[in-house]
């Protein structure tokens, strides 16, 4: 049983990863509704809670953010996933390191473990959003939940750094030792490539994080004043008393070293779905990906700018404007890589025969969301516009879209095709097009308004437009239409769920050994095989019968 | 196992060769009779000692990436941190930042620390010696642990001084009434010399266990790996040392 429960086989890693990153998504995805309901209805008790508060609205906001953020869209792509087909996909049976990796499973499970926990202590869930931006997040006494609750956040986030870490050392010392013979670089799946990129920038940015939330911990609970600058006034309370504190310190210091590891976040979560976009692409149009190398030189150069354009988060924060103009810049340049990127995409598309199944499905809609939510991107990369449209919907909208619509519709691609490799059956297809549906257009119904209410000023973390200040009111009938499609949106989740049990059961439809007709290594039958031949060669060879040549099988003459 | 074998047309033919135009190693002539080299079965190359040392190699060096992140992240809130003031009702920039002079007995302990990593070094080598390693790996006696350990038992000591000494420096700076807690510079002297002392501190945890594991351990690569892995562990502490030392004597 010990033996059974702490394995080090990534494919049963996978799967708890799986599992552990579906209790976050249907917790943050109640959530979600939570916030919904409450901008709709204020006023409306839910049963066992009663009429929510604007503390528990910000409580809310939080921990849908923290959950979504780091259990979903980094565990599933940057985790789950590469131990489900990394290894399989450089021919090899295990990691380099199994039992680090598996180590990192377990820190993460205990990191979600201890942020629940945080609903469940005296005066609840932190309030500070999931950028925990001091003052407010160092001070106990700044509002219910900021004591303990805040606490359990930072040790939870504190333990996600060292087992994201800990994950990245083995998958860059799988890839760099122990592909198969044959398999060189320039033979990579591009899966493979971004899990390259994505584990270097977690070192990085994971690090940096690590050490903030060392450091707000240590204003906390040993005097010391990092982030808390002098003269604090709370709730009318002058605050240069908080026991042993000297004051002095900048909150800026914060919003620099978290947003040095948040925008590099955004990266980790989405580049894993870029690289299974091409992948499937190549799939389901039967092309071969037309410009490899420009998409791995995208793909590092999009790791190495993410790195130096956290700054546009702080455009309103006070910043130096020439330092501003300078992260403008940089923003606007890593729009270069991702536009090379979706222009490939699109060229598969177009030229490609498409075989509609659903992983392709969910594909297109990754690409949609990629390019309707990263649109947006340059917008607010401009510091003129961002000071008019920080803080408001029109940011919701367009990190919603490219990162998590993008991001979770990538992880749906990801599922349903990689299904079989765990279950040996295929999801069923008609319900797997019905979700894709349902989901694409509540979606956009949920996110796309939400351009408009905050092109009108609507204002973000507000918990209600109602009240003594009516100027927002007229942007509720906006509101009301969101929640329905939240509704709708996570209704068609259902489907999923429902699809996901019942395809596993035994009479559904086998998958065989290479459902999907594909070339990659995780559809080898072979423990050790010996590549010969590029990750996508979907190519027909006059004489044969098959349009594709798999990894492992040896090359035949033309 | 059949005396003849096909040779695959991986290593017959020349497609597409890897990055820079050289044709990937697997694919290099085994020489000979081939021998121990059973490459169709994938396994020995991947499995090899030399290959399990990258591998423990590179995971180490993935992890010290990290850690330069780390301490690089550190170095930066401290010049946030120096250069940030606020201004006053009359308009002057008015910096709270009150300079530390750093305790004389970091010298010595640089001396140390760095005269550790000399011995580190020294231990190291011996492990890697050929002719020795021969005898170990035939089982003849232990001439490269032998001469190993004595060095790597001053490098134990000498670390342990390193940390005595860092510990004083924190004595005397407490005997002036700079703790953690007293102001912005104490802060950052205290975050950054405590977290490279808890990293030291798992150095010589490390350096312990390869003690033990360099007479425990029954494959020869494995003592080599336990030594090499905790000697590049130990250098890149001496090395942020000295960036973190300097920033801390010069920069105030």
């Amino acid at each position: 049983m010990t033996r059974r429960l702490f394995t080090t086989n990534p494919r049963a890693l996978a799967l708890l990863y799986l599992l552990l990153a579906l209790i976050a998504v249907v917790t943050g995805t109640l959530l979600s509704l939570l916030i919904r309901i409450h901008r709709t209805w204020p006023g409306l008790a839910i049963p066992p809670h009663g009429v929510i508060r604007p503390e528990d609205y910000l409580a809310l906001v939080t921990m849908h953010g923290t959950l979504m953020i780091f259990f979903v869209l980094t565990v599933v792509p940057q985790f789950a996933f590469p131990n489900l087909v990394l290894p399989a996909q450089i021919g090899s049976d295990r990691m380099a390191f199994p039992r680090l990796n598996a180590a990192a499973f377990w820190i993460t499970a205990a990191s979600l473990l201890i942020l629940l926990a945080a609903f469940f202590v005296p005066e609840g869930a932190p309030i500070s959003g999931w950028t925990s931006y001091p003052p407010l997040s160092a001070l106990a006494a700044a509002g219910p939940g900021q004591a303990t609750g805040m606490d359990l956040w930072l040790i939870a986030i504190t333990l996600f750094c060292l087992a994201s870490v800990l994950a990245s050392i083995s998958f860059l010392a799988t890839i760099f030792t122990r592909r198969a013979p044959g398999l060189t670089f320039a033979r990579l799946p591009l899966t493979v490539w971004s899990w390259l990129v994505s584990s270097s920038l977690t070192i990085i940015a994971f690090t940096a994080l690590f050490i903030a939330a060392a450091m707000l911990l240590a204003d906390r609970h040993l005097g010391t004043s990092f982030f808390l600058p002098s003269g604090l006034v709370l709730n009318g309370t002058a605050l240069n008393g908080i026991p042993r504190s000297p004051g002095g310190g900048t909150p800026m210091l914060w919003l620099h070293l978290f947003w040095f590891f948040g925008h590099p976040e955004v990266y980790i979560t989405i580049l894993p779905g870029m690289g299974l976009a091409s992948a499937l692409l190549a799939n389901f149009t039967r092309r071969p990906v037309p410009a490899y190398r420009l998409m791995v030189a995208a793909t590092l150069l999009i790791g190495f700018l993410g790195l130096g354009v956290w700054g546009h988060h702080l455009f309103v924060s006070g910043m130096n404007p020439y330092a501003g103009t300078a992260f403008g810049l940089t923003t606007i340049a890593i729009a270069v890589p991702s536009s090379a990127e979706v222009l490939t995409w699109l060229a598969m598309v177009f030229r490609g025969r498409l075989q509609t199944t659903t992983p392709l499905l969910f594909t297109l809609g990754f690409l949609s969301f990629f390019i309707s939510g990263g649109l947006t991107g340059p917008i607010l990369a401009q510091p003129a516009l961002d000071a008019y449209l920080h803080n408001t919907f029109f940011v919701v909208a367009h990190f919603h879209l490219v990162m998590a619509m993008a991001g979770v519709f990538s992880i749906f691609a990801g599922i349903y095709y990689w299904y079989p490799l765990l279950t040996g059956r295929l999801m069923n297809e008609a319900l797997g097009k019905i979700h894709f549906w349902i989901s694409l257009i509540a979606a956009y119904g949920v996110f796309f308004p939400m351009h408009l209410a905050g092109l009108a000023g609507e204002p973000r973390h507000y918990a209600q437009l109602t009240g003594p200040v009516e100027s927002f009111t007229r942007l509720l009938h906006v509101e009301r239409g969101i929640t329905w499609s939240a509704f709708l949106l996570a209704a068609a989740q259902l489907i999923f769920l429902f699809n996901l049990f019942r395809s596993a059961r035994p009479g559904s439809r086998p998958a065989g050994e290479n459902p999907w007709r594909a070339t990659t290594l995780e559809w080898s039958p072979l423990a050790h095989p010996i590549i010969s031949g590029d990750p996508y060669d979907y190519v027909r060879r006059p004489g044969h019968d098959e349009d594709f040549h798999p990894q492992w099988e040896p090359e035949k003459p033309f | 196992m059949p005396a003849t074998f096909t040779r695959h047309t991986v290593e017959t033919e020349r497609r597409e060769p890897g990055f820079g135009g050289k044709p990937p190693l697997d694919r290099r002539p085994t020489g000979g009779g081939g021998g121990d080299e059973n490459w169709d079965s994938g396994h020995s190359r991947r499995n090899g000692p030399r290959e399990t040392l990258i591998r423990y190699r590179m995971a180490v060096l993935s992890g010290l990436a990290g850690d330069f992140v780390f301490f690089a992240v550190l170095v930066s809130a401290f010049f946030v941190r120096q250069s940030s003031g606020h201004i006053d009702p009359s308009e002057n920039f008015v910096s709270d930042w009150h300079p530390l002079a750093a305790p004389p007995i970091l010298w010595i302990n640089t001396a140390i620390l760095l005269l550790s990593t000399l011995t580190m070094e020294i231990a190291r080598r011996h492990l890697f010696r050929e002719i020795d390693i021969m005898e170990e790996w035939l089982g003849l006696g232990r001439p490269a642990v032998r001469r190993a350990a004595p060095w790597l038992i001053v490098t134990i000591l000498l670390g342990g001084l390193f940390l005595t000494g860092q510990w004083i420096a924190w004595q005397q700076l407490a005997q002036q009434g700079l703790f953690f807690a007293t102001d912005p510079n104490s802060h950052f002297f205290y975050l950054v010399t405590g977290t490279h002392a808890v990293h030291l501190f798992l150095g010589l945890g490390a350096l312990v266990f390869a003690l033990v594991a360099m007479f425990r351990f029954k494959r020869v690569e494995m003592r080599q790996i336990a030594v090499d892995c905790t000697a590049w562990y130990w250098h890149a502490m001496g090395l942020f040392w000295l960036f973190l030392f300097g920033l801390i004597a010069f920069f105030q």
